[in-house]
């Protein structure tokens, strides 16, 4: 299969390893990738500020860069959900709204193109160590992903998955909310800190890196023993 | 002045403008297909209720233990009196509070007690300082451990309300399998001329106001007893 | 900023740091949680009961006037005094009218959120009325002078010995640290009161269009005592309560039970159609229904967000929020707090003043989830941050996000961004977490990922190569 490579713009510049991470699996598995080097972002800071023609303005260059695409697969759940629900809600009533319709349909989440698309949950990983998941809120709501995840990590070696408490509750992280509203985004996360520290798990894993991103540096200032890896890091070890 | 007609021209200039129908953007895990028309059946949605009388009052019995309501089923007349009275007794009632009806009737006999009726006119203060208001109703609902009383049905609107404990004389068929019967017999019984209040009762009066910690009795009755003969 | 946000931050502020503040919450729910998965998964299908709730809900509200004029008429026909009242001011009148009619001095009212939106209890009193809350939890925050903390909990923010201080200032009891018997305090007080009052206050959760009944739904009794014993019975009911018939009740009240307090179905489900009829022997001599718009009609006039008259007041969008676990109730400084006061509240009392509470979100969608209506909360409160930047937005921002689209939409600018961000932060630790670091917002409590030296693309270009 041809896949178009997604690569969120924060994990091209901050998180490079996560990109690489899954066009290794995909090209394991024996799949062609291609990535159209001039996407940068798919708009979503500009449209969860309210900045909805902005966003478009991005967004249509987004469209036509992919219009050629059979199946684009992306490493992020948030900017996955972004491309797929908020994409139709973004050029509701515009021109380009069937052209957002077809996008949508071609979009893929990594871990659940894996398991749903291809119906694979063995990718052949090998990782020893404890991890707890947590569940990205556009990854869970948007896109519905609680088993895909969980049944690839299910079949890495030697890894052991303990869930913690309210697994599916906000990291707090929110996009631009975490720098508008800091003082709230800090106390969620704070709370997801200390479910996650409940585990006794080397590393919180999840499908957002954004979350992680979050959930990292808020452990970092305060110096909680709690590391983050994104699920496409865990397939890819051997 | 009521200003029914600026508000409902308001309503009408409004709806002009048709709005997307509900459940268009819900994520993958919430979505099903939308009903062609809107929906009337909910059965096949609420909890389950098998379809025998045993299993209808098992399930009563089963709500009833976790609302703390006491449900008895009694054989006949006889054991309705005998356990009537081991409860007068047990609860110390000096006076109690009821209205006319076939069963209210034998238990006011039952009791021998000075009693308040409030068939008519009656004083509230009476009412309160009673020890247990007895009722009829019109039926139990074995989906949600409900008694469903009506002003008919039950003397009025305070009697099943401002006591302390509420006993419920009921008869097996009034026990229903589910809401949807329940508002269907109370349609079938009153059609069009419906009393002025009818209550679903579910337990004992219950808050959790202080910590979430369940409390009962908060206004109405503490204690719930239900005869089902 | 206007001065309600700035309020909002700070008291933002100062919440989220207290940690008793943050356990209290987060134990309450902690029980609602457990509760509600069991109740939920009683259900045979949770998420088909959800739509076929939505699908009614929807019938009622885009056929409203139908539904109403059915509701009035059947009341009517009964001798029930409707009136209609297009503001909080227009309702508070006339009830304060009626109550002066009829000669009345003593009010019980049980809960109503339409009364805490008017401010009627205030109105009422100012005329000379006593005024006495009866639902428990808002009786203590009467006692305490504040407003409800929640719109199904009023008093979850305190603990039994924050209530039993309260109680031995306000009515001289012993101290005591059991909630049953803080529980019985309450009533043996209101029980005089209930048998005293001249007038009873309601609000309603339905009304049954079909019948002309209003549906009204209490864990205490307190609704039941408050519109059995007095001699007047006044509901406030906000005019997109009703439903179509009384059948649909068989699916709404477990819905409202289940998702707002974790219950099968409340205590009291009360349906009233009329004042006392022929051949009754008790219930109130009038029955008045206040029909409330005060900005409903206007919202109902917004087809995108007209579903949010769905709303049946159930609170479960609040318990499952974290923005609301972390802040509490009282922060939002509205009527209704939580995830539908945001969406609710700029159009109620305008955007310009109140939209800091949508953009107060990090869009978690876990309110729109939880809903038994299927109100699309999250969509919403991006629509209101859309429609708050379209009427006023600050220049600077404006700014930002121009610079933003230049920046996406030219990659080789980005890619120089990215590399001069490469090489600026490494003087960032000279700023890092101070007032002159232009990352403070994110620095002040976070530590900022560092930028890659080799990008994605960097390793696209090199693996190609
Ligand atoms: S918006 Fe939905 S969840 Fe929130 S109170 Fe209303 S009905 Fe309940």
């Amino acid at each position: 299969m041809k896949i178009s490579l997604f690569i969120p713009c924060f994990i091209d510049a901050c998180y490079p390893q996560v990109g690489i991470s899954m066009a290794q699996v995909l090209e394991r598995l024996g799949h062609q990738v291609e990535y159209p080097e001039d996407f940068t972002c798919c708009g979503q800071p500009a449209f969860n500020s309210g900045y909805w023609d902005e966003a478009r303005a991005v967004a249509e260059k987004v469209l036509a860069m992919y219009r050629s695409a059979e199946i684009i697969v992306g490493v992020s759940g948030s900017c996955g959900a972004m491309m797929t629900t908020f994409y139709k809600e973004l050029f509701h009533g515009t021109p380009l709204e069937a052209e957002a319709n077809a996008h949508a349909a071609k979009c893929w989440e990594f871990s659940d193109f894996l398991v749903t698309k291809l119906g694979v949950t063995d990718v052949g990983a090998k990782f020893p160590a404890k991890v707890t998941f947590h569940d990205g809120c556009h990854g869970l709501r948007e896109l519905g992903l609680k088993k895909q995840p969980r049944a690839l990590l299910a079949k890495v070696k030697g890894l052991e998955l303990i869930e913690m408490g309210a697994a599916e509750s906000c990291c707090g992280f929110g996009g631009t909310f975490a720098v508008k509203f800091p003082m709230i985004s800090t106390a969620m996360g704070e709370v997801k800190c200390d479910s996650a520290l409940k585990t006794n798990a080397d590393y919180i894993v999840s499908c957002d890196a954004s979350c992680l991103m979050h959930i990292q540096g808020l452990a970092d200032r305060q110096k909680k023993p709690l590391r983050t890896m994104h699920l496409a890091e865990v397939l890819a070890k051997q | 002045m009521s200003e029914r007609e600026p508000i409902l021209g308001r309503i009408r200039e409004a709806l002009r403008a048709a709005a997307p129908k509900p459940g268009l953007l819900s994520g993958p895990g919430q979505r099903v297909p939308a009903h062609e028309k809107r929906p009337t059946d909910f059965r096949p949605w609420l909890p389950a209720v098998g379809e025998s009388f045993d299993e209808r009052a098992a399930l009563f019995a089963k709500n009833s233990a976790e609302l703390k309501t006491d449900f008895q089923l009694v054989a006949d007349r006889a054991e309705l009196q005998t356990k009537l009275v081991a409860l007068a007794h047990a609860e110390g009632w000096k006076k109690i509070a009821t209205h006319a009806g076939d069963l209210t009737n034998f238990a006011f006999a039952a009791l021998g007690m000075p009693v308040v009726r409030t068939d008519s006119r009656y004083d509230v203060n009476e009412l309160e300082s009673s020890d247990a208001g007895i009722t009829e109703c019109d039926a139990l609902v074995a989906q949600t451990g409900s008694v469903v009383v009506t002003t008919r049905s039950a003397g009025g609107r305070a009697l099943s309300v401002l006591p302390p404990h509420h006993v419920v004389l009921a008869r097996r068929d009034q026990l229903l399998r589910d809401l949807p019967a329940a508002f269907a017999a109370l349609k079938r019984q009153y059609g069009s001329d419906y009393p002025s209040m009818m209550c679903l009762i579910t337990g004992p009066s219950r808050t959790g106001d202080i910590e979430r910690i369940l409390v009962l009795g908060a206004h109405g009755p503490k204690k719930l007893t239900i005869f089902c003969l | 900023m206007s001065t309600v946000a700035q309020t909002f931050k700070e008291t933002a502020r100062r919440l989220t740091r207290d940690l008793r503040h943050r356990e209290l919450i987060q134990n309450a729910l902690g029980k609602y949680y457990v509760g509600r998965d069991e109740k939920k998964a009683r259900f045979q299908n949770w998420q088909e009961a959800r739509q076929a709730a939505a699908e009614i809900k929807w019938d009622a509200v885009n056929h409203l006037d139908k539904y109403l004029e059915e509701f009035v008429s059947k009341l009517e026909a009964r001798g029930t005094k409707v009136f209609w009242a297009s503001t909080g001011q227009q309702a508070c009148d006339y009830i304060v009218e009626v109550a002066k009619k009829r000669n009345v001095r003593s009010i019980v009212k049980s809960k109503a959120m339409t009364g805490e939106e008017i401010h009627l209890a205030q109105a009422l009193e100012k005329s000379g009325v006593e005024v006495v809350e009866t639902d428990l939890g808002e009786y203590i925050v009467q006692l305490r002078e504040e407003p409800p903390y929640h719109i199904v909990f009023p008093a979850m923010h305190l603990t039994r010995h924050e209530i039993s201080d309260l109680f031995t200032k306000k009515l001289g009891t012993a101290p005591t640290d059991n909630p049953e018997e803080l529980t019985m305090i309450a009533r043996r007080t209101l029980r005089k009161k209930y048998c005293a009052a001249d007038m009873g206050i309601s609000g309603a959760n339905f009304a049954v269009a079909e019948t002309g009944m209003i549906s009204l739904t209490t864990n205490e009794g307190n609704g039941r005592l408050s519109t059995s014993l007095p001699k007047v019975h006044v509901a406030v009911i906000g005019i997109e309560k009703v439903l179509p018939t009384l059948d649909d009740l068989a699916l709404f009240l477990p819905m409202l039970a289940t998702a707002g307090a974790a219950q099968a179905v409340s205590c009291y489900n009360t349906f009233i159609g009329g004042p006392r009829q022929d051949g009754e022997s008790d219930g109130p001599e009038e029955f008045h229904v206040v029909l409330l718009d005060n900005g409903r009609t206007r919202l109902l006039a917004d087809a995108e967000q007209r579903d949010t008259l769905h709303c049946i007041r159930c609170g479960a969008c609040l318990n499952v929020c974290p923005i609301y676990k972390n802040i509490g109730g009282h922060t939002y400084g509205t009527t209704y707090m939580g995830p539908i006061g945001s969406v609710l509240t700029p159009h109620l009392r305008g955007l310009k003043e109140w939209k800091h509470l949508s953009f107060a979100s990090s869009l978690c969608g876990a309110c729109t989830e939880a809903c038994p209506v299927k109100i699309d909360l999250h969509h919403h409160l991006l629509q209101n941050r859309r429609n708050a930047i379209r009427c006023a937005s600050p220049w600077w921002e404006k700014l930002i996000f121009k610079g933003f689209v230049t920046l996406m939409n030219h990659p080789a600018f980005y890619r120089l961004g990215v590399k001069l961000g490469w090489f600026g932060q490494k003087f960032h630790w000279l700023v890092k977490g101070t007032r002159l670091d232009p990352m403070y917002a994110w620095t002040q409590s976070r530590e900022a990922p560092p930028l890659a030296l080799h990008t994605f693309k960097d390793y696209w270009r090199r693996k190609k190569s």
